[in-house]
Order: C-alpha cells, then structure tokens, then sequence
C-alpha cells in the first residue's frame, strides 16, 4: 500500500470514528461537528459567500504584504551585503527580529493604524520582510566570488556587475525568502483577522464561533489548513521548478 | 566605523526621532508616548503586585503548554522519523496543521475545554507539537546509520536503542526543537491571551489596550518581548555550546 493511500484512508477511520462518537452521544455534537455535516455546512458557507470572497480577501492582503517587503527587503539585503560592515552590525538584530514573537506587537499596530486593512497588511509586512531581508544577503554573499572577478575582467561597471552576474545568481535564494515571507505573511494574516475579527478568512471562524455554528466553524479552519497547505505545497514546486540542475 | 558602533549610533537615532515623533503632536494624542512615560510605566509595572500574578499565569501555561506539546511532539516525531512508511503517510498532513495559524484552532479548544487557563495551555501545547514532532522526526532520519545498525547488531531492545543510541545521537536536534517550541508556545500563549481571558500577560495587554493606556501598553509588550528574546538567546547558547 502507497502511503498517500494509507494516509486517505487514516483520514477516513479517522472522520468515521468521529461520525460514531458523536452519534452515540459520546461527544458532544456542540463540541465536535459531525464529519458528515460538513458538506453541507461548507454549500451554506459557500452560498452565503464566506468562501471566495474570504479567500480572495486574504490572498491580496498577503501577496500585498510580501510585495511590499520585497520592494523593501530585497534592497535592504543587497545593501547589506555590499556594505560588510552594515550587515555585521545589523544582521544580528533582524535575526533577533526573526525569532521575536513580533506579532504580539499588533495591539501596538491597532493603536496606530485602527482595526483595518492596514494593521493586518502590516502584521504581514513585518513578517515578511524579516526572511527576505535574511535571504537576500545570504544569496548574495553565495554568489561565488569566481563569477564576480569574471564579470569584473570584463570590465564591468558596478551596475552592470549587479544586474549581469551578482543579481542573476542571486535569484533562487532571494526567492527562498519571498518563498517563507509570503507564507509568514500569509499566516499571521490569517491568525490576525481571527484576532481582530476583520478581513478574510480568519474572520469567518471567529464570526462562525459566535454564531455558535460548529459545523461551519470547523468548515472554516479546515480550509485554512488547506489554503495554507496549498500555498505551501504550490511554492515549493515553484522554488524546485525554478532552481537550475 | 565599527559594527558596535554603528549599532549604538542606530540606536540613538531610532530613540532620538521616536522622542521627536512623541513631542512633535504629529500623531494622535498618546499614540507614540514619550520614552520617558514608556520607561516610567516599566518600572512602575515592577511595584505592582497584579503584574507578577499575570506573569505566574503566563509562565504556567507557556511552561506546562510546552511541556506537553514538547513531550508529545518528540514522541510522535520519534515514531515518524523511525517508522518510514508511518512518516510518509503522516507527513501531508503534519506539514499541512503545521503551516496553518495555531490560533485559529482556539475556537475548538475552547469548546473543548473551556475559556479559562486550561485553552491556553492546550493551545500553547499545539503551537509548540508540530515544529518539535516535524524537527525531531528530521534529527532521526539523519542519525548516522552506523550508530542504529551497531545497536541492532548488539540486538539491543526497542527501549534500549531509543535510550542509548538515538537519545545521545538526537541531542542537538532536541535542543533546537525545544527553543522552536518555546518560541510558537509563547505566541500561542499569548495570542489566545490577548483573544479572550481574564488573567496573564496577554490579558493584561488587551486590558491596557481596551482603556488606552498606551504608554502601559508598551510596557507590557517590552516586557513580553525582553522575557521571550532573552530566553531564546539563552537555549541558542545552551545549543551552541553542545
């Protein structure tokens, strides 16, 4: 038997198991939704447009959030690299950053910007520009030192340098960094809405929460475990696409 | 310049134009307090004994939530990286929750068992369970194959080989995966503090937060982040001097 396989049918035992519990009263059907109610509590949401929408809504405030720290973080790196010196003294710090809990700072964020777009855009900005900033230097200072003394016997000009050579090898660890920034970004995104009971899907499931719907409830984490998943899975294919053999 | 001093003079600048934002009335009334107002709510913030109550209760479920979901997540790690057919069926969907905002599992938590201290502990658990399953599950698949077919040759017991040649084989790994823990049971913790409580330091966040006490605000948070940052480059220590 093939693991994938294995892992269906798991899932399966798994929901069936549930499904028995519930029905006989074991648990209780205010706690866990029956597997089986779930189609129909996913058409409700779907209907009532707690689905696309949702996902759309947090999708752009992702990609917006990591595309804003990469007009920011991917200079930020370079610059880091180019000046030694900048980067000694400031890469300890943003790895600091990268392991601080930095999205405890979003009452901070609410206070500045209110409960809107801008603070959920901007909890996943910060998320996102920490790795890219990390990655970008990285990349470049694996650039073999090989390539850039070729480029310079051809007498190339420091931009030139840049874009033919440093940049161009640069490119699959400066993507590595978009790659973890948007996911970082698009987590805390998530986890943001729940908070603040704003935007796309993290608001479904609080809102579903105290609406008291437990089908649509799980419904609605479910598919943020599969939205997360999705993106995960679709940007490692891409990074591995990507990378030259 | 040298990189010390280039951190100090950053340093300067960044309070300097915070204390010049603060005075300037540019924003609104309160929003970037005076460092000197941060500070003062800092210290002040020592001489209360409610700040020690919310911090007991914070430790307590980051403490025990990590123990638990630290404990699960090297056993079930373990069983995955020395199991390969277990593993590959589990790994889809270990990576899957695991990618996905903890926080958002609260809701079900706290059906489960309640709002009080217990959801954040539960919740603390889970945030710390998968990078500790997911990174120890890796530590045992790179074990040196030497090491395990030597036990297997010395026909050691199932109990055995974990405890004499993966355990000792598996220390740095287990270090790493206890500092990733801490780090996601902290915002777990928190979070769900923050969300809905009625004790702890995210409670106390969210209580200076509702009543506009800014400058407290700021207080709590540094605080949260000194304790967090601090303890994090203390295991990161610990790690390296393996």
């Amino acid at each position: 038997m093939k693991p994938a396989l294995a892992g269906v049918l798991g899932v399966f035992s798994l929901a069936l198991i549930i499904e028995l519990a519930v029905q006989a009263g074991w648990v209780s059907s205010l706690v866990v939704a029956r597997p089986s109610a779930l189609p129909a509590a996913f058409m409700r949401l779907w209907s009532e447009g707690f689905v696309a929408g949702p996902v759309g809504i947090t999708l752009a405030q992702a990609f917006a959030a990591t595309g804003a720290a990469a007009a920011l973080g991917i200079p930020w790196g370079y610059w880091l690299w180019r000046k030694p010196v900048l980067g000694e003294a400031y890469t300890p710090w943003i790895g600091a950053a990268f392991a601080a809990p930095t999205v405890l700072l979003f009452p901070l964020f609410l206070v500045l910007f209110g409960r809107g777009y801008a603070t959920t855009v901007f909890v996943g900005f910060i998320a996102a520009v920490i790795p890219i900033v990390l990655k970008t230097r990285e990349a470049f200072l694996g650039v073999p030192k090989v390539l850039l003394d070729v480029g310079r016997s051809f007498k190339l000009s420091g931009a030139a340098l840049l874009r033919r050579v440093a940049f161009p090898a640069a490119v699959p660890g400066i993507f590595t960094g978009l790659r973890l920034g948007l996911i970082y970004a698009l987590v805390n995104i998530i986890g943001m809405e729940f908070l603040i009971d704003f935007g796309g899907l993290g608001r479904i499931v609080s809102e579903m929460y105290f609406r008291f719907e437990i089908p649509g409830m799980y419904v609605a984490i479910l598919l943020i475990v599969l939205v997360s998943w999705t993106f995960l899975a679709a940007l490692s294919r891409l990074e591995t696409w990507l990378r030259p053999r | 310049m040298a990189a010390a001093q280039i951190r100090i003079a950053t340093l300067v600048v960044i309070l300097a134009a915070w204390e010049l934002v603060a005075r300037s009335g540019l924003l609104y009334q309160d929003v970037v307090p005076s460092l000197f107002e941060i500070g003062t709510a800092f210290f002040q913030m020592f001489f209360d004994k409610e700040t020690y109550w919310h911090f007991g209760v914070t430790a307590w479920e980051v403490g025990a939530g990590l123990a638990i979901g630290y404990v699960l997540g090297v056993a079930f790690g373990f069983v995955a990286g020395t199991r390969r057919f277990f593993g590959a069926t589990v790994a889809p969907y270990v990576d899957g929750i695991a990618t996905a905002p903890k926080i958002v599992f609260l809701p079900i938590v706290m059906l489960l068992v309640g709002t009080g201290i217990a959801s954040k502990l539960a919740l603390g658990a889970l945030s710390a369970f998968f990078p500790v399953a997911i990174n120890t599950a890796a530590g045992v698949r790179q074990v040196n194959p030497v090491l395990v077919r030597v036990g297997r040759s010395l026909r050691l017991s199932r109990w055995q080989m974990a405890t004499r040649i993966y355990l000792p084989a598996l220390r740095p790994s287990l270090v790493t995966s206890l500092r990733l823990g801490f780090g996601l049971a902290v915002v777990g913790v928190l979070l769900a503090e923050i969300k809905l409580s009625s004790a702890g330091l995210g409670f106390l966040a969210n209580e200076h937060y509702s009543h506009y006490r800014v400058a407290d605000l700021y207080a709590v948070l540094l605080l949260i982040f000194i304790i967090a940052v601090g303890l994090n480059g203390l295991m990161g220590r610990f790690a390296e001097r393996r």
